[in-house]
């Protein structure tokens, strides 16, 4: 039941604890503790997916993150499918349900498969030369089927349904890696009470040693060593531990993003539990312990299932208590295989090891494991593999001093460890911007100058030897805290003798086999040799090229391969080559996890006015602008908008209208030089507005462009109550602060946003007075004591109000400030009023039509950051006398006086019912040659009720001196012709306002 | 001194529902409020206002009725009772006299959210960038700061601990909804 | 994220501040005085530096006050930071 390959004993897996998943169907036995590999191979399946380009066979590689091959898609119902889980790093679970990727119809049979044979075709950068004829294949055959055939697994397509949580977090000390180093430096590094944070993407803590069965540490068996760690770690008030997370970014500051993985190996998760949550961890210190990753060796066929890393198959056996294999054969250039070869042996595993290296390179390692009965052949070179869906064995021949090859022999084998050596992971140090060095006794690229405040410790390091490794972490642990102590570990050697070998040598043809370099991507051996022969010699280039390293390897299993294959060809020496740049995340990391809570509701804050539930409960349409809410039109029955807003916009022209203007930005300006501050601020004269008048206001950018607009109130004399555009709030007041804050500061004003203190209710209409004043106590409403441009304190319904008489619309109209709280009884009492003055609520569609009928600018519509006051036809607003204002010099700048700029004007097209479209190009003579010169641009266009046609506005080069001429007008299909008009169409004296 | 033709009633941005779990997330009762903006030299001078003291650190709170939280070297935050809006806001003035400062009303500006208990710290930090370990974030320490995509002022009240969280009124249901969905991280724990 | 030190808070994370650019460019006092070339260099010219910069920063989530730091531009270590009106004391933090 537990599998044919489950050894009889040993293992870290719960043997009392039972689970079974689904692997394409089938079901399998396991234990907890099993990952998804260890199970599959327990029941001697290796063949577990299809590789990217040539949809070759694969097996397992690797027993951890690193896996390039085994990946899967996890089944957990639906919304919580989940492609290229690795099957090295998943915890089975009872009732897991997976399936093998890449492949149709099935694993077993796959058409793809045929990319095998046609090879020759995906050849290193075959993207750049091949689809290219014919042209019309482009869209209709090479793209769709690229696209289909392209990709590892299948994007799920519902909705994901799981939680995800964001944390951030803060201590003194984060070490990366649970293995002896990191747990050393943890232990040194919690000693003086600073808070530290140990994170392990493993579920258990305790990296290698977690199966060294060999090693004694302070005369304690490795296991027993770390079960005391962590105890003592848990201990500690100031130790967090976090398992299952993965340090995936390193980046300014010691800011390190952690992905911690909750409940995907539970068999039944919490609901309250989040799936994984994003730590973004800020840390004093750093000290990253995160191990080695061991090297393939590069052999023809190197990729079959059964062929995994030496050190894989130990971790199998050991931590697991599976058998990769029956038949085991190592192929090696250091002594670190051995140890593999030694515990399978002890496991009852047939064990033959294959090491290139001469007799006598070999250190006491070789005599260990002849001593243990095992055939080691030295001196020799692995030729190919043998199998295609699992590996049967091995082709290999001695090897001369000289180079020469000798005559081949097969060993079999259902199972194949092989080991290139060890490559420190330097990920998140190189991610840190720290430089790296290339140490040639190791064939690797280790840490050299930090840049940030951290260290690497253990094999991160280059440290292959137990006991260096934990005294080299403890040291570590200590200084990050701040400390320096040290503490001698007495631990069993390491055997660490290694001779680089990259490409093994072989008598087979190199353009005739495949040999892997990167398993993931399907680069060969022979794909980098064509790519340096054709010139791509920087190992960026040729990573881009060929895809070495690239997607979730990043460079973990092939980078060491393939530079040094670079190098080899060049016949330059590997540090001359260099290495290329690791980026995170170091694993893949799910959207989910980067995403947190920002989804739904909680996406983007849904801004909402007082009165925005009262609106909803009128049926209104809203429209987002930024994160406000506002509405849009109120539509009765089925009208749709634009029969909606032609009843609003005459209800308002005709009687009198309601709308929700709370979103417009409000600043308080206070202060004894609060008047000279809005002179140097805006174009317009403050200074002799007198307290109780409104003004218009219009300011720019110090490069004399337009940045915003609005009404300002004048409260008293040292209080002015500043309106912004809706959108503009924020900016407004920003560019205001650093005016006052770095250019100013001698200046008595302070500056405060108001926005969210006022409802704001617009009542414009003609009878909107007689509407309003019953409710209003305390202001004289009648026309010559409160005039249009004017603002009074007083009440209504009971309420405070700063009451201002202005007007968007171009009617008679109030704008009714009231604090917020009050602001939905308020509109609600005067619309209770309304009905015998036919009251109707209009929304921000008819407040722009309203107010582009009387010409009036949008900010952001009108404009667009390259718009004078000039350009508007506004330039009578500058109060040209002042000696400076935010922008006057720029207003002199060649080209803002240049003739022909572009100037607002109004557009009315020939055919009175055809409403332009906005943005649309505007045109002296359709009949130009091509390329026709554009005038310039249509900004707003509407229906226009109270004109009873269409109208537009523009902005025309010159185009004030245009008013009368013809234009034409792009339409979706062709030309219209139009008129240039003044940019005003009803009332254009403006009067109604005074009514 | 409000008029009394058709008074209306208050409707505040938030149910004033508790939640049920640990930490309680609880929107907290109306206020008044001013933001008071004064030279530092005036406020060391001063050293307070109407009972508001002013001579505070910057990013710390006072406690009391009557509590001012001093967000920056010019700023600060004023909160008392609701009732007494109009009040405060004369005993200040008459306070500083001529004296330079701006002095403007803000109570229906913010809305009030309290986080209160075992974890409180943990669910602000599922938006709050800030470390809020007793040592760096003690109570009666104070700040503008960030939760998730809206601005906040965060002050710690007391050892609970008790969190009071003041945002603008128009994010205030994203604020209170995002406490309560990190909250759920804790729906199982002890406490 | 950049840890900023903000003259009046200390440190904080990047997010919470809003970048000015380059900081010393004063403004010139009577702009309707000088050239056009001399007023499109204040405008438009900056110097964009590798290595040492001084920029302005606004905590605007925080104190909402403008100051200026020193920032390697390669490393993007902040050697220090000061207060608007106020000189770089030029030795780093401490």
């Amino acid at each position: 039941m537990a599998g044919r390959n489950r050894l009889p004993k040993g293992g870290r897996v719960d043997r009392s604890k039972p689970v079974s998943i689904v692997f394409n169907g089938r079901t399998l036995a396991g234990f907890a503790g099993d990952t998804v590999a260890s199970l599959l191979i327990a029941h001697d399946i290796h063949f577990v997916g299809r590789s990217f380009k040539y949809h070759r066979p694969r097996g397992f590689l690797s027993h951890g993150s690193d896996e390039p091959n085994a990946l899967l898609s996890v089944d957990r119902g639906p919304g919580k499918i989940d492609p290229n889980n690795r099957a090295t790093v998943a915890e089975a679970r009872d009732g897991l349900v997976t399936h093998s990727q890449n492949h149709w119809p099935s694993l077993e049979f796959d058409i793809g498969a045929i990319n095998d044979v046609l090879s020759p075709v995906f050849v290193a950068g075959f993207y750049y030369k091949t689809f290219m004829w014919p042209r019309r294949f482009w869209d209709s055959v090479y793209e769709p089927k690229i696209r289909a055939a392209a990709g590892l697994g299948r994007a799920p397509d519902a909705p994901d349904a799981d939680r995800y949580a964001n944390r951030h977090a803060h201590c003194d000390v984060l070490v990366v890696g649970a293995g002896p180093a990191g747990l050393a430096a943890a232990l040194a590094g919690s000693e003086t009470g600073k808070r530290v944070f140990l994170a392990d993407e493993q579920a258990e803590m305790g990296g290698t040693l977690l199966h060294d069965l060999t090693s004694a540490i302070d005369g304690k068996p490795a296991q027993a060593w770390v079960a005391e760690a962590l105890a003592e770690l848990r201990s500690r008030g100031n130790v967090t531990l976090l398992p299952r997370s993965t340090a995936f970014g390193y980046y300014n500051h010691n800011h390190i993003a952690l992905a911690e993985r909750l409940t995907d190996h539970l068999d039944n998760a919490p609901a309250h539990l989040p799936r994984e949550r994003l730590w973004q961890v800020r840390a004093g210190e750093v000290v990253l312990a995160t191990g080695a990753h061991e090297r393939p060796l590069v052999f023809a066929d190197n990729d079959r299932p059964g062929i995994l890393l030496a050190e894989s198959v130990r971790v199998f056996v050991n931590r697991y208590a599976v058998a990769p294999g029956r038949k085991v054969v190592f192929v090696t250039n250091g002594a670190s295989a051995y140890a593999a070869a030694l515990d399978a042996a002890a496991a009852g595993i047939d064990v033959t090891l294959v090491d290139v290296r001469p007799e006598g390179d070999c250190g006491p390692e070789l005599a260990a494991l002849r001593a243990k009965g095992a055939t080691v052949l030295t001196g020799h070179t692995v030729l190919a593999a043998a199998g295609t869906r699992r590996v049967t064995g091995l082709a290999v021949a001695p090897l001369s001093p000289a180079g020469k090859i000798g005559t081949r022999k097969t060993l079999a084998a259902d199972c194949v460890g092989m080991s290139g050596g060890w490559t420190p992971s330097v990920h998140l140090f190189s991610q840190s911007r720290g430089k790296l060095r290339f140490d040639p006794a190791l064939d690797a690229f280790v840490p050299d100058q930090a840049v940030q405040a951290q260290r690497s410790a253990g094999a991160a390091n280059g440290r292959y030897d137990l006991g260096e490794i934990l005294s080299e972490g403890f040291a570590a642990g200590s200084a990050a805290a701040g400390g320096d102590a040290s503490r001698a570990f007495t631990a069993t050697p390491t055997p660490t003798g290694f001779s680089p070998v990259r490409v093994l040598p072989t008598d087979a043809d190199p353009a005739r086999v495949k040999a892997f370099i990167d398993f993931q991507n399907d680069v060969t051996a022979k794909d980098i040799h064509l790519a340096v022969r054709e010139g791509f010699e920087s190992v960026e280039h040729v990573k881009r090229y060929t895809t070495t390293g690239m997607a979730t390897d990043q460079g973990k299993s092939s980078n060491m391969n393939a530079l040094g294959l670079v190098a080899g060809i060049l016949e330059k020496p590997l540090p001359a080559v260099g290495t290329t740049t690791f980026r995170p995340p170091y694993t893949p990391v799910t959207f989910g996890t980067l995403i947190g809570p920002s989804r739904g509701p909680l996406f983007d804050p849904a801004r909402k006015t007082p009165v925005h539930g009262w609106a909803e409960e009128q049926g209104a349409r809203f429209e987002d602008v930024g994160l406000w809410k506002r509405a849009w039109y109120f539509p009765r029955g089925d009208e749709d908008l634009h029969e909606a807003v032609a009843r609003e916009c005459a209800a308002v022209r005709q009687h009198v209208g309601i709308f929700d203007a709370t979103t417009l930005g409000k600043i308080e300006i206070v202060g004894p030089d609060a008047a000279e501050f809005m002179n140097r601020i805006y174009v317009n004269g403050w200074l002799k507005l007198e307290p109780g008048r409104c003004r218009y206001g219009l300011m720019l950018k110090e490069d004399g462009y337009i940045l915003d607009d609005g009404v300002v109130a004048r409260l008293a004399v040292d209080r002015f109550h500043v309106t912004t555009t809706t959108g503009g709030a924020p900016r407004v007041l920003a560019h205001m602060e650093d005016y006052l804050q770095t250019e100013w500061p001698e200046l008595n004003v302070f500056l405060t946003s108001t926005t969210e203190q006022f409802a704001v209710i617009a009542v414009q209409g003609p009878k909107a007075r007689e509407l309003i004043a019953p409710l209003v106590t305390g202001i004289d409403l009648a026309n010559d004591a409160f005039p249009h441009m004017a603002v009074r304190t007083g009440f209504i319904c009971g309420v405070p109000t700063r009451l201002f008489r202005v007007s968007f619309t171009g009617e008679l109209g109030f704008e009714i400030n009231v604090p917020a709280d009050y602001g939905r009884a308020v509109w609600e009492a005067i619309f209770a009023r309304g009905g015998a003055f036919g009251l109707t609520p209009y929304g921000t569609e008819t407040m722009h039509v309203l107010r582009a009928e009387r010409g009036f600018v949008i900010i952001g519509q009108e404009t667009d950051g390259t718009v004078t006051p000039d350009d508007l036809g506004l330039g009578g607003m500058i109060a040209r006398a002042k000696p400076d204002f935010v922008g006057k010099r720029s207003l002199a700048r060649p080209d803002l006086e240049a003739p022909g700029r572009k100037q607002l004007v109004g557009i009315l097209t020939d055919d009175p019912t055809l409403v332009l479209d906005e943005g649309a190009q505007i045109v002296a003579d359709r009949d130009q040659p091509i390329p026709i010169h554009a005038l310039g641009h249509v900004t707003s266009s509407y229906w226009s009720p109270a004109c009873d046609r269409s109208i537009a506005l523009a902005l025309v080069e010159g185009g004030r001196e245009r008013i009368g001429s013809e234009i034409f007008v792009t339409t979706p299909s062709s030309f219209t012709k139009a008129t240039v008009t003044a940019p005003a169409f009803f009332d254009a004296a403006g009067e109604r306002v005074h009514a | 001194m409000l008029e009394t033709v058709n008074r209306v009633t208050r409707a505040t941005a938030l149910a004033a529902t508790a939640s049920a779990g640990t930490p309680e997330i609880a929107p907290l009762p109306d206020a008044a409020r001013f933001a008071l903006r004064l030279r530092p030299a005036l406020a060391s001078e001063m050293g307070a206002v109407a009972g508001f003291p002013l001579d505070l650190a910057i990013n710390s709170a006072s406690s009391g009725p009557r509590r001012s939280i001093r967000l920056g070297p010019d700023e600060w935050l004023l909160i008392g009772d609701a009732a007494e809006a109009e009040a405060i806001a004369a005993e200040i003035a008459q306070a500083f006299g001529e004296r330079f400062h701006a002095l403007v009303e803000i109570s229906h500006r913010n809305v009030g959210i309290a986080v209160r208990g075992a974890h409180a710290a943990d669910v602000l930090n599922a938006g709050c960038p800030l470390d809020l370990a007793a040592a760096a974030f003690p109570t009666g320490f104070a700040t503008r700061t960030l939760l998730g995509k809206a601005e906040i002022v965060l002050i710690r009240e007391d050892d609970a601990p008790t969190y009071r969280v003041e945002c603008w009124r128009s994010f205030a249901p994203y604020v209170h909804g995002f406490l309560l969905e990190a909250a759920r991280d804790f729906d199982g724990a002890q406490t | 994220m950049l840890l900023i030190p903000c003259p009046y808070c200390g440190d904080r994370p990047e997010i919470e501040f809003r970048g000015g650019g380059e900081a010393h460019i004063a403004r010139p006092s009577d702009p309707q005085t000088i050239d056009d070339q001399a007023w499109a260099e204040f405008l438009f010219y900056r110097t964009n530096p590798k290595g040492l910069m001084a920029e302005r920063w606004n905590h605007a989530h925080g104190c909402q006050r403008w100051f200026n730091a020193l920032r390697d531009t390669v490393s993007d270590r902040i050697l220090e930071s000061y207060k608007m009106g106020e000189k770089p004391i030029g030795g780093g933090r401490a």
